[in-house]
């Protein structure tokens, strides 16, 4: 039973990414032709724009599936360790790959005392996962655990995929808007109200050129939200999953309220990789965090989902600080 | 040739196929449980390895407990000997020699120059890592043989296994908390 939910769960997380991904390339191509057309004053224009966004972001998507691991982690600055550098970091991980029935990832250490984590990678042949050095000081061998088996948990569920490709089209969607507003509010748009003027043209073009405009404020929103609902969601999976791997749900418990109540920032982290941390490492975002545009459920809830697991009464966030023994 | 001849053919042909597939597919299944189990077999021979490490690393700092590192020292010998028992002999008492290391391990607590002691340390960290893969080396030998088994015991497989000699396999001991298996909460929030 068990068993078969976790790969209803892969296959529906497969169908979710073939999904999302459809949906943001249909944004970026929609978007692409909109600038298209009110940019050169007509439907052959836009259809040239989109073949070229969605070739654009294609482009990089491909690029992205492939080195897009190495990318995330030299921007974070991790080195690879190996079993005599940190034994027992590469211990636990060996012990989780068994759990869980994947090959060995490589094994990163990012130097930096907030503690986190995170796992990359396009499939789980070709996972990487890195924790911090932070991570391994705070936390005991079972709470590392608990992170190790959460961040395998997301190379086995396959979202690591999912969080490289469309964190590039979704990117690429910000980027093509942003180009597009720069370009009408500084003066770009003259070029083409000249051309109007002498073809007649203008009342069509004035109305695509609204539509531009609001699609290119809109667009990156929405494909935000959508990859931001997805991205909640499986960090509660990723947690449960862990407990399912490691079955013991009171390391993660542990080690999610210490890492809540830890007061160090991640400064390698930001807004383009905060989203593939083992939590948010932008701390004024976590404040916030049960809202639209945060990467992770708020930790108290996340707690208090492991907590039902096993049949406790949910915690307040006072009682959470005594649980980290931090206060 | 005429009609009545092809259709024999092909339904002798069908049917060999599906008789293969069936033999091909379980055999598949019996060769993950053995592979399961020689990834035991690895972690258990590496435990027995280590031990006699750790004892002569503590057994000269400890006076009274001499009692503790028989026990584990019997234990371990038991568990070697077991091996060729079959595997719920062998985990019973490979459960016999994890019960005695955590007594070792409980002592070990009692004396600060061992805890201090990076050889001790390094001995016990091993040892940790080892039982927890041999721990997830048994729920991934379960989930292989349960697979197995439920594959042997239904239609249409189960006509075939019994003559092309397919036999139902034993589980290790569940262990108590491998009951409790969580539920995935997938509601969207």
């Amino acid at each position: 039973m068990a068993r078969e939910s976790f790969y209803d769960q892969v296959s529906a997380n497969r169908r979710n990414s073939f999904l999302m991904a459809a949906l943001v390339i249909v944004l970026l191509g929609l978007l692409g032709f909109t600038i298209g057309w009110a940019v050169f004053g007509d439907p052959s224009g836009g259809v040239v724009a989109t073949g070229a966004a969605i070739g654009l972001g294609g482009l990089a998507g491909v690029g992205t599936y492939f080195r897009g691991d190495a990318l995330v982690l030299s921007v974070s600055g991790a080195k690879e360790v190996d079993a005599s550098q940190a034994p027992q970091l590469l211990n636990v991980v060996q012990e989780m790959v068994i759990a869980a029935n994947i090959p060995m990832p490589k094994v990163y250490l990012i130097d930096d005392t907030a503690p986190n984590a995170f796992a990359t990678g396009r499939d789980p042949q070709h996972a990487s996962i890195a924790v911090t050095t932070g991570l391994l000081e705070k936390l005991d061998r079972e709470e590392l655990q608990g992170v190790i088996g959460h961040e395998l948990s997301h190379v086995r569920n396959l979202d690591i995929r999912f969080s490289l490709v469309v964190g590039v089209m979704v990117g690429a969607i910000a980027i093509l808007a942003d180009f597009f507003l720069r370009f009408t509010f500084w003066g770009g748009g003259r070029g083409s109200r000249d051309r109007d003027s002498g073809s007649g043209g203008g009342g069509a073009q004035i109305i695509i050129f609204v539509v531009a405009i609001v699609l290119a404020i809109l667009a990156p929103l929405i494909s935000r939200f959508i990859q931001l609902a997805v991205s909640r969601q499986r960090e509660y999976l990723a947690d449960a999953s862990a407990v399912e791997l490691t079955r013991n749900p009171y390391g993660l418990e542990r080690a999610l309220a210490k890492i809540s109540g830890d007061p160090e920032v991640l400064e390698v982290a930001n807004r383009g990789t905060q989203h593939m941390y083992f939590t948010n490492p932008i701390k004024k975002l976590e404040a916030r965090s049960s809202g639209l545009m945060s990467t992770h459920p708020a930790i108290i809830d996340r707690i208090n989902r492991l907590r039902t697991l096993t049949g406790e009464p949910p915690l307040g966030s006072s009682e959470a600080a005594t649980l980290s023994g931090l206060e | 040739m005429e009609l009545p001849l092809i259709i024999i053919i092909a339904v002798v042909v069908l049917l060999v196929v599906f008789v293969v597939g069936i033999y091909n597919s379980l055999v598949q299944k019996r060769l993950r449980i053995d592979e399961a189990l020689a990834q035991i077999e690895v972690q258990l021979k590496r435990r027995h390895d280590l031990i006699p490490n750790l004892v002569n690393a503590v057994k000269g700092y400890m006076g009274f407990e001499q009692k503790v590192l028989t026990d584990v020292t019997n234990a371990r010998a038991a568990a070697v000997s077991a091996g060729a028992q079959g595997p719920v002999q062998q985990a019973a008492a490979e459960n016999m020699l994890t019960g005695t290391l955590r007594s070792l391990f409980a002592v070990v607590e009692n004396y600060p120059e061992l805890k201090a002691n990076q050889n001790v340390l390094e001995l016990q960290e091993q040892l940790t890592t080892t039982e927890n893969q041999i721990s997830f080396s048994r729920q991934h030998y379960n989930a292989t043989v349960l697979d197995y088994n439920t594959a042997i015991a239904t239609l249409p497989n189960m006509l075939l296994a019994g003559p092309l000699g397919f036999a139902k396999r034993e589980f290790f001991d569940a262990e108590p908390e491998a009951a409790n298996v969580p539920n995935v909460d997938l509601s969207l929030s």
